[in-house]
Parts: structure tokens; C-alpha cells; sequence
């Protein structure tokens, strides 16, 4: 076809209409699609039903020394709250927790700094890692019995190792990941060392370094409550773990489910209230994570 | 124009290392740039126009040669040579725009707070982003991003800015916008500016004077002057296209005709 055939179509022009003059534009949702787009409403519907369900499981079984209902449960938690040992034994774990996560997280700190700034300091890291990540700490804990004895030390040591290499491992991935643009931009404003460290690399790496203190909680609390079951006391005070160990002791079921759900409602409380919180405030609002 | 230079680029050999290679990038490049220029290299994919502007920025060392800024030799980064990026992410996400403007102000600037939010707001209000001074930069669209970059550089009052590529990944609408937005914004302040591309209309468009670098490795082509502001489409802004089109194309390199 000849180009002047092509031209033969006529040409054609048009108003546009003014945005008044459309019919909907936005709508608002109804009211259940609201519902539904709220997080914590779907997660709570979530858990009532594992509630409902376990109460009915436990019915139909009717055997308290085996499963315990879910409302016994609550029962022996309302008891225990109200006599102030559950509190006081949850306190004590969650004490000793800090106390060994934050120094596995500073220690975690120190090495991985050492990484990012020395090749030699790279390879002991990741040689560390790769031999102690999969060693589970509990694994460690005869040891550090003999080494620190019956108390808080050994516990903080076992929590230690098991906070330590996880959280360093993301640290590490997190820094070498870091867009060079990002350490260009920030070497472009004379920034260096601890102040570059500061500055760009721990923010560009934070989604990383989240991911890691959040596996590395997970770890600590799952750590921590396995050691105590194990020995147990630590200076005639024992914590969540001892509570469970007490309660089997005595077959006092409830109790130990009790125990149980106050680990998990700790467990929630962290992971959706406390991350969740700084994620919000830092990854989520940076546009770094959806 | 004529005085001493701003900036002196001698004989500079830059080279560097891929695992399997060692690359020569430019080789032996000369060229001198005075205040106020709109300096631009220009030159195809690897011709090493981006790596000599890493050089000036400090990033990497010349295997040979020496490049001076008001005399005194290039070491390493700073923030009397401000770069602008191509990349999107050069802007920090987890600052706001008027926090990324400000950052360098207060951590290389010497400036306090209120001094260095002040200077930040003037330079975000010369590329029109006062409305998202507030914003973070993962709600902004790539030019706007850019502007920011622009805004950033500014702020600091460097010796020289350096482009590379700055308008290379928008689309072709918003890119003749922010080329002329750049022109308008050296009008009011009459920067230096080093501008690498790897287009010709935008070379002519942007630049007063112009490097042509050959490929494999970069060599000095050609050092032009560009036809007057406001004349890029007139008879002989096509005429100098079509000369620099032809030196380019003499090396038989595909180049996309795109502005």
C-alpha cells in the first residue's frame, strides 16, 4: 500500500470531558471488605478458631490429664496470673532472655564490623558460622554446666551461641548486599568507617539485620525455655521452663498448658507487636519492604 | 573563556580489573574544564566516558596521568565534587527528601541544623518539590527523584557537579522536561556542570562544549564547542548532529538515536 493511501483515513479530534462530569470515580468499600483488610482482625479470627477447635477436641476426649480444654487452660493462666507466680516465672525468663540476646546482639555487632572492615575478618565469621550455626545450642549446655555452673551463666552462654551466629550471618548478607550506589553516595559525602557504618550501611542493610534479630529471637526463647527444662532452677528461682517441668511433675496438666500458652502469647506479643512496631516505624516506611 | 582551568584532566590512563581481565578504559585523555562550563563526554557504551567521571569524582586512581581540581590533585571522594547518579536508589530511602538533601549539609557541609534546613529548603523549592519535602523517596516518581539528586548537589555548592547519565533511565517525555529544568537551573546559578551521555541531541542540547571519546579503549575524538543555548533543533545544531553522528559512526559503533 502506497503511503498515500495510508493518509486516506481522516484524522480525528476530541474534547476530553472535566473530571466532574464522570459517574464514580472512588468508592468506599463496604463494610466487610474493610474488616478484611485489617491484619490483626483476619489473624484474631485465625486464632479464635484454633481456640474453638481445641475446646471442642478436648471436649469430646474428656480427659484432663491428656488434653486439658482450652477454658481449664485459661483457667489455670487466670490462677496463675492472679497468684503472681506465672508473672514472676515469665519475668524471670524474659530477664534472663535480654540479658543473653543483647549480648549475642552486640557481640554479632562486633563481629560483623570486623568483617565488613577486614578480608581475615570475613572468613573467621563465616567459618565461625558455618561451624556453629547448625551446633543447637542445647547441645552446648552439659558444657557450659561444667564450665559456669548451675545459674544465670550458663544460661546467658547456651543463649549467647544461639543469638550469636544467626543474627551475625544477616548482618554480614545484609552489609555485602548493600547497593553500591548507596556506598558511593555516602563515600561522596566523606563519610568513613564507623561513621559510614553508622550512616549507610546499617540502615541500606536494616530489612536484613530485622530478619536476622528476629530469627535470632525466635532462637533465644526457643533456647532458653529447652535449658530450663532441662535443669531447671537457677538459684531456687526457676523460670517458664521450670513452671512446666513443676506442673508435669505434679500432673498438674492444665498448669503446663498454661505455661505453654503464656510462652506462645509471649512469642505473639514480640513478633507482632514489638517487630511489627519497628518495622512500621523503619523498612516498612522507607518503602524497603512491602 | 580562557584562564585557568577548574578542573585538569592530563594524559589519564585509567584501567581496571574484572575477574578474568584487566580493562583499559581511556586511554591518555586530555581535556580541560573552565567555571561555568556544561561540560559534557560524550561517546558510546564503553567508551569509557562513566569511569573517567568516576575518576574525578575519586572513586578510582588514574594508572596514569593526573587530574587537578583548582590545582590540587584528586585523591579520593568529597563533597567538593558532588555526583549525580543514573541510578534511582541513589537517594537514601530512609530519609525523607528534605532529610536526603540535608544529609550531606550537616555531615559534610559544617552546617547546624536549622542553617542546613534552611539552604536544603531553598534548593528543593528551586526544583519545585517543596510539596514533598516531607516525602520518602520510594512515593516519588524517577524524575522527581532525580530533581532531588539535582536539589542535593546544588545545596552543597560544590566546585563542579557531576552527571552521569542522570536522565538516562526516565522516559523520553519526562527527560526533555528535566533537560530543560537543568538549563533553566544554570541560568539562575551558572554551576559547573561534567554531564556524561551517550546521546547527541542531549549533548548539543545541554552542553557548551563538548568531548567526543572513541571506544575501546576511550580516546580523546574530538573537543567542540556546541551551538548556542536555545539552538539544538536549528539549522546548524543539525548540521553539528550530523558531524558528530558521522565521527562516532566512523568507528562502526550502533548507536540508538534517542534524545
Amino acid at each position: 500500500m502506497s503511503d498515500a493511501a495510508m493518509t486516506q483515513r481522516p484524522e480525528i479530534y476530541r474534547e476530553t470531558l472535566g473530571a466532574d462530569q464522570f459517574g464514580i470515580v472512588a468508592k468506599p468499600l463496604t463494610l466487610f471488605e474493610t474488616l478484611y483488610n485489617q491484619g490483626w482482625l483476619r489473624k484474631l479470627f485465625v486464632l479464635v478458631v484454633l481456640a474453638a477447635l481445641w475446646e471442642g477436641y478436648a471436649r469430646w476426649l474428656d480427659n484432663e490429664l491428656l488434653v486439658p480444654t482450652f477454658s481449664a487452660t485459661v483457667q489455670a493462666m487466670g490462677s496463675g496470673i492472679a497468684s503472681g507466680t506465672l508473672i514472676a516465672r515469665a519475668l524471670l525468663s524474659i530477664k534472663v532472655l535480654l540479658i543473653g540476646y543483647s549480648a549475642g546482639v552486640l557481640l554479632a555487632a562486633a563481629l560483623t564490623f570486623l568483617a565488613i572492615n577486614t578480608r581475615i575478618g570475613a572468613d573467621f565469621l563465616e567459618t565461625m558460622t558455618a561451624m556453629f550455626n547448625p551446633l543447637p545450642a542445647i547441645s552446648l549446655l552439659p558444657l557450659a554446666l561444667i564450665w559456669f555452673g548451675l545459674g544465670i551463666g550458663s544460661l546467658v552462654f547456651v543463649l549467647i551461641h544461639s543469638v550469636l551466629w544467626a543474627v551475625a550471618l544477616n548482618t554480614h548478607a545484609g552489609f555485602r548486599g548493600v547497593s553500591n550506589t548507596y556506598r558511593m553516595v555516602g563515600q561522596n559525602y566523606g563519610l568513613g568507617g564507623l561513621r559510614f557504618a553508622a550512616k549507610i550501611l546499617i540502615p541500606a542493610a536494616f530489612p536484613s539485620i530485622l530478619a536476622g534479630l528476629k530469627i535470632g529471637w525466635a532462637f533465644a526463647w526457643r533456647t532458653l525455655i529447652a535449658a530450663e527444662l532441662v535443669f531447671g532452677t537457677t538459684s531456687g528461682q526457676g523460670g517458664l521452663g521450670w513452671f512446666i517441668f513443676e506442673a508435669k511433675n505434679l500432673l498438674n496438666i492444665p498448669d503446663v498448658f498454661a505455661g505453654l500458652l503464656t510462652i506462645i502469647l509471649i512469642g505473639l506479643a514480640v513478633e507482632n507487636v514489638i517487630f511489627r512496631l519497628v518495622e512500621q516505624a523503619t523498612v516498612r516506611r522507607w518503602g524497603m519492604q512491602d | 573563556m580562557a584562564g585557568e582551568p577548574l578542573l585538569e584532566v592530563r594524559g589519564v590512563t585509567l584501567q581496571y580489573k574484572t575477574p578474568r581481565y584487566l580493562v583499559t578504559a581511556t586511554y591518555r585523555v586530555d581535556f580541560a574544564v573552565q567555571k561555568s562550563d556544561r561540560f559534557v563526554l560524550l561517546g558510546p557504551s564503553g567508551c569509557g566516558k562513566s569511569t573517567l567521571l568516576k575518576a574525578i569524582g575519586g572513586y578510582l586512581r588514574p594508572t596514569e596521568g593526573e587530574i587537578t581540581l583548582k590545582g590540587r590533585s584528586i585523591a579520593k571522594p568529597g563533597p567538593d565534587r558532588m555526583m549525580i547518579f543514573q541510578e534511582f536508589d541513589q537517594l537514601l530511602p530512609w530519609k525523607t527528601v528534605l532529610q536526603n538533601v540535608m544529609f550531606p549539609l550537616l555531615s559534610a557541609g559544617g552546617l547546624g541544623q536549622a542553617a542546613a534546613k534552611a539552604k536544603a529548603m531553598q534548593a528543593i523549592e528551586m526544583v519545585n518539590l517543596a510539596k514533598f519535602a516531607g516525602s520518602y523517596p520510594h512515593t516519588l516518581s524517577g524524575g522527581m527523584k532525580q530533581r532531588v539528586a539535582i536539589a542535593r548537589g546544588m545545596a552543597m555548592e560544590p566546585d563542579i557537579l557531576l552527571m552521569d547519565e542522570p536522565f538516562a533511565a526516565l522516559d523520553a517525555l519526562t527527560r526533555v522536561r528535566m533537560q530543560d529544568e537543568l538549563l533553566a537551573l544554570w541560568d539562575a546559578v551558572k554551576f559547573t556542570v561534567i554531564f556524561v551521555t551517550h546521546s547527541i541531541p542531549e549533548a548539543i542540547k545541554i552542553g557548551n562544549r563538548i568531548l567526543l571519546l572513541s571506544p575501546h579503549p576511550g580516546q580523546v575524538k574530538a573537543e567542540i564547542n556546541s551551538v548556542p543555548r536555545g539552538e539544538a533543533t536549528s539549522a546548524a545544531g543539525v548540521k553539528l548532529e550530523q558531524t558528530v553522528h558521522a565521527m562516532l559512526f566512523a568507528d562502526r559503533i550502533e548507536e540508538p538515536g534517542h534524545v
